[in-house]
């Protein structure tokens, strides 16, 4: 008779141990890859929804190895068909047989190279925002973080009656009656019942003397029960309960962009995977995001995401009609003081000639004094990348937000030719080095 | 034979239960005992998931390892290729120990089961307990609570020393374990156990009995003079034992450098690697073995009603597919099968037992037609390794079987030529190049230590013997001498070196000079 043994519900993951060795080993490669796909555009395109496969290279595990190309070998193998001692076979080229590789179970082999690693999504974020911080998180601040939670703090001798804590008024009540020796109901019943007995029987002096006696000791307790009350006042606690503050979770994001007719396909791709990427990055922060999306022409109004990325409009740029929707939005909305408000603009630069003057007054009146943060990405061709990047020369709205930037610390500006350039100037405006002193 | 063989169908339909495990176990171990004449230690039968069938391959097959990235990265690997189809699970596990445990997936069916059970708990089990690999070289006995042993003691060196410094030193040692068995040398007969208690005696006395002020001693005047200073070279390589081909054991016993417990990391790698060197000479019979015991287990069943047609049915389809040979210019084919090939040759040795051809009387005399197959089997089984296997009983049948040919490959010609093929003239040519083949020894890069000089510039001198010019692949090597050199502290180069004419045909270093 054998001995079975029903390992089914033993805990898995015996070798859990072993995958995080492997992932704390593999973290550099890891982020390396990953960096490297966003920069490439593919995680964008998918909002990071579905895992990652990433190559690994830095964990081969070397040893000694014969080469297979060098010297002379004789192999034996199945199959013969028609040849016959001395035939020649032309070699293939590039070396080595046909690696089949398949039908032995088992054969573990060197599969190092094409080896891919399946990462979840949090695994992704968590390694791709690693070193990324929310700058200018004013709110996040305890003295300025406006809602407030009650919390349990001990107990207190006053308060509402709704707050008394009944389990530790009524120790402290039994407390006090032990130590003041309040009579009990019991020896009083008992006290009543005696004297009852007493007066039934034939009367002589003897028992009037001790039904007098007895009297005597009822009055004196139940006296004293009066005198000691069952709760006193004193035994009385409240539970006590501490205002605490509560840093602010929410966060708004705001999505501004031109859609007039110069605003291509191109430059939208651009501008969306800017958004998708601060998206990423702000849910992971905060426990609700919430995203507006404003586009403008000459006018502007705000629409739902499918609208905002795919559909164009004609007519004149003015962005300042943008801002002004912010604002109203942010009015009717967002309360300031509830929120973090984030904003992203994304445009080609191209604005009315008489607008940029409204934007700057906008923006350093109504809008950064609410903003955590401010970014503005400007869309430029490939040909002008190599004229503005070193300049500071640019468009009109570029030259007009240039003031604003400098006047404000949240307020960062930035120019992205292609796809390649998102990810760096993401680092460069979310970099953790950037923190600021407030105030 | 008892009255139990005539006891009806062991089970029906594709579902088991605990109760149809062991009627057909018991059915099982039956034939294997008193037909088979199999000797094999108690097994311990463990249903898991596939899941935890996963865990147990990443860890290489034992039940109990220390924790080490590459085991975590084998397991993403495995799972992934299982997830996406790429590869089928093991239906079964075996743990060359005593008692044998044997691992069973509960996604099989009650047939495969009986397969398993066949295949692992009586044909590996038999093997493991007889073949003179086995026994010379592991111990069943101790296997399991060396590993506990050696499970603990890497996790007390973790939290002691920190998981970056017990890594390091395990990278390095895996990259040596190749090169870190005894091949041609008789092993001590130390029990595992015994070394077990002796390391935590040996270290727990190093820690009581440390003390610094040894250290501070002043050297007496003339002791270097009168020690091994002044040995010359051939003298200092007798004394260090030297040339020494397992570079992990050399290490372990002459690194300047390693602290105590690193040492005993590196020995619990080696003792790991050794384990398992007869594993890898014996695939062949192994598998072989096994898949013989379960084919002729199952038929006797089947012949004596005790199993149904439709269960026969589902396990001579996996049979087949077990013992499959794709041929060489097949997409499939990646190398001979090792189920395959020594199924056929065991049924083989079993035909020339009972009903030899003339061709068989020329080339076995001494077995053919002594219609003992059994006796036959269980000798080889105890005797032999894949190498001298195949030379022994390789028979010009089996060769035309599988049509088997040899293909020489020289470097730098433009065509392949083939050497000899299965036909008259052919036949020991085919033969001896298979068994040459399986030689694992020979197959390894013949890597030994030449020469170190503990009292002077302490470089680690090895050599690697190049034969018939197959060199060192470059793939690993440079990083595995850095691995060396990480355990070895000082310099460390190795020269390739001609067998036949001598000459120094290539040098590698790492560390300073």
């Amino acid at each position: 008779m054998p001995n079975y043994i029903d390992r089914r519900l033993n805990p898995k993951d015996k070798s859990l141990g072993n995958r995080q060795r492997f992932i704390r080993r593999a973290r550099d490669e890891l982020k390396r890859a990953i960096n490297e796909q966003i920069r490439t555009g593919r995680i964008g395109d998918a909002d990071g929804k579905h895992s990652v496969p990433v190559p690994v290279r830095g964990t081969s595990e070397p040893s000694f190895s014969l080469d297979p190309t060098s010297g002379e070998h004789e192999h034996v193998l199945p199959g013969n068909k028609q040849f016959r001692p001395g035939d020649k076979l032309r070699k293939p080229p590039g070396g080595g047989g046909g690696q089949g590789s398949g039908g032995e179970p088992g054969s573990g082999g060197d599969a190092d190279d094409d080896f891919r690693f399946v990462l979840s999504r949090e695994e992704v974020m968590d390694l791709f925002f690693e070193d990324l911080e929310l700058p200018h998180m004013v709110k996040m601040n305890l003295k300025e973080a406006i809602r407030y939670k009650p919390r349990r703090a001990g107990f207190t001798t006053s308060g509402s009656p709704t707050n008394i804590n009944v389990a530790r008024t009524m120790k402290n009540s039994f407390g006090r009656r032990l130590a003041l020796n309040r009579p009990k109901r019991e020896e009083i019943d008992a006290l009543v019942a005696r004297i009852a007995v007493e007066e039934a029987k034939p009367k002589s002096e003897a028992r009037r003397r001790t039904i007098a006696a007895l009297t005597e000791e009822l009055d004196r307790l139940e006296r004293r029960r009066r005198r000691v009350s069952y709760v006193d006042p004193m035994d009385i606690r409240f539970n006590r309960f501490e205002q605490q503050p509560i840093p602010n979770a929410n966060a708004v994001m705001f999505c501004l962009m031109d859609v007039s007719g110069s605003m291509g396909e191109r430059e939208k791709d651009l501008a969306k995977r800017f958004f998708v990427l601060l998206h990423m990055f702000l849910s992971r922060r905060y426990e609700r995001t919430d995203i507006v999306f404003v586009r403008h022409t000459h006018e502007a109004s705000e629409v739902d995401e499918e609208t905002f990325f795919y559909s164009t409009r004609s007519g004149g740029t003015i962005v300042s009609t943008a801002l002004a929707e912010m604002k109203r939005i942010i009015d009717e909305r967002y309360p300031f003081d509830q929120w973090n408000i984030y904003a992203a603009q994304a445009s080609d630069g191209d604005n009315s000639r008489d607008d940029s003057g409204r934007c700057i007054a906008m923006l350093d009146q109504d809008i950064m004094p609410l903003c955590q943060y401010y970014a503005y990405v400007e869309i430029i061709d490939r040909r002008e990348s190599d004229i503005f990047r070193t300049t500071e020369n640019g468009t009109a709205l570029w030259k007009a937000y240039k003031q604003v930037s400098e006047a404000w610390e949240t307020f960062q500006m930035t120019r992205i030719a292609e796809p390649a350039d998102i990810y760096p100037v993401f680092r460069e405006l979310f970099a953790k080095d950037q923190s600021v002193g407030h105030g | 034979m008892t009255s139990r063989t005539t006891g009806g169908l062991l089970f029906e339909g594709s579902d088991w239960t605990f109760d149809t495990l062991s009627r057909s176990y018991d059915a099982i171990e039956e034939v294997a005992k008193e037909d088979l004449k199999l000797d094999c230690y108690p097994n311990q039968m463990e249903i898991i998931s596939s899941e935890q069938m996963l865990d147990a391959y990443s860890s290489i097959g034992l039940p109990l390892m220390y924790r080490h990235w590459s085991f975590g990265k084998h397991f993403v690997q495995e799972e992934t290729g299982y997830r996406k189809g790429h590869r089928g699970l093991a239906y079964e596990l075996v743990i060359n120990s005593n008692p044998c445990i044997v691992y069973l997936m509960e996604e099989n069916t009650m047939a495969m089961q009986a397969l398993v059970t066949a295949h692992a708990a009586f044909g590996h089990n038999h093997f493991f307990k007889n073949n003179y690999l086995f026994r010379q070289w592991t111990d069943a006995n101790a296997i399991l609570s060396y590993m506990a042993f050696a499970k603990d003691y890497v996790a007390r060196c973790e939290e002691r020393y920190g998981l970056a410094a017990v890594e390091s030193i395990l990278d390095a040692a895996h990259a040596l374990m190749g090169q870190g068995v005894f091949r041609y040398r008789r092993p001590p007969r130390l029990s595992a156990e015994r070394e077990r208690l002796r390391s935590l005696e040996r270290l727990e006395y190093e820690e009581k009995t440390f003390d610094d002020i040894w250290r501070t001693l002043p050297q007496r005047a003339g002791e270097d003079e009168q020690g091994e200073g002044g040995l010359d070279a051939q003298e200092r390589r007798r004394r260090l034992k030297l040339p020494e081909e397992n570079l992990l054991y050399f290490i372990e016993k002459n690194s300047l450098i390693l602290e105590p417990w690193q040492r005993e990391i590196v020995r619990i790698v080696r003792v790991v690697a050794q384990y398992f060197y007869p594993q890898r000479q014996t695939k062949v019979m192994n598998e072989g073995c096994a898949t013989f015991t379960h084919y002729t287990i199952l038929n006797t069943l089947f012949e004596r009603g005790r199993v149904d047609e439709g269960t026969m049915l589902e396990l001579l389809a996996s049979h087949a597919n077990v013992v499959f040979q794709p041929e060489f210019d097949d997409p499939r084919y990646g190398a001979l099968n090792p189920y395959a090939l020594g199924f056929a040759m065991m049924q083989d040795i079993q035909r020339i037992c009972t009903e030899p051809s003339s061709e068989d009387r020329d080339w076995f005399p001494d077995i053919a037609g002594n219609g003992d197959w059994r006796g036959t089997l269980l000798d080889a089984w105890e005797n032999h390794r894949d190498e001298s296997f195949v030379r022994q009983f390789l028979s010009p049948k089996v060769m035309r079987d599988f049509r088997l040919f040899a293909l020489g490959d020289v470097e730098g010609a433009s065509h392949y030529e083939v050497a000899a093929i299965h036909d008259e003239r052919g036949y020991r040519r085919v033969r001896s190049l298979l068994a040459d083949s399986m030689d694992v020894g020979a197959n390894q890069p013949d890597i030994q230590v030449a020469d170190a000089d503990l009292l002077g510039n302490r470089h680690l001198k090895l050599v690697h013997t190049v034969r018939r010019g197959v060199e060192l692949s470059d793939r690993g090597r440079e990083a595995t001498l850095r691995h060396i050199n990480r355990l070895w502290g000082y310099r460390v180069s190795l020269v390739s070196v001609d067998a036949e004419t001598g000459e120094e045909l290539d040098e590698f270093a790492a560390g300073p000079v």
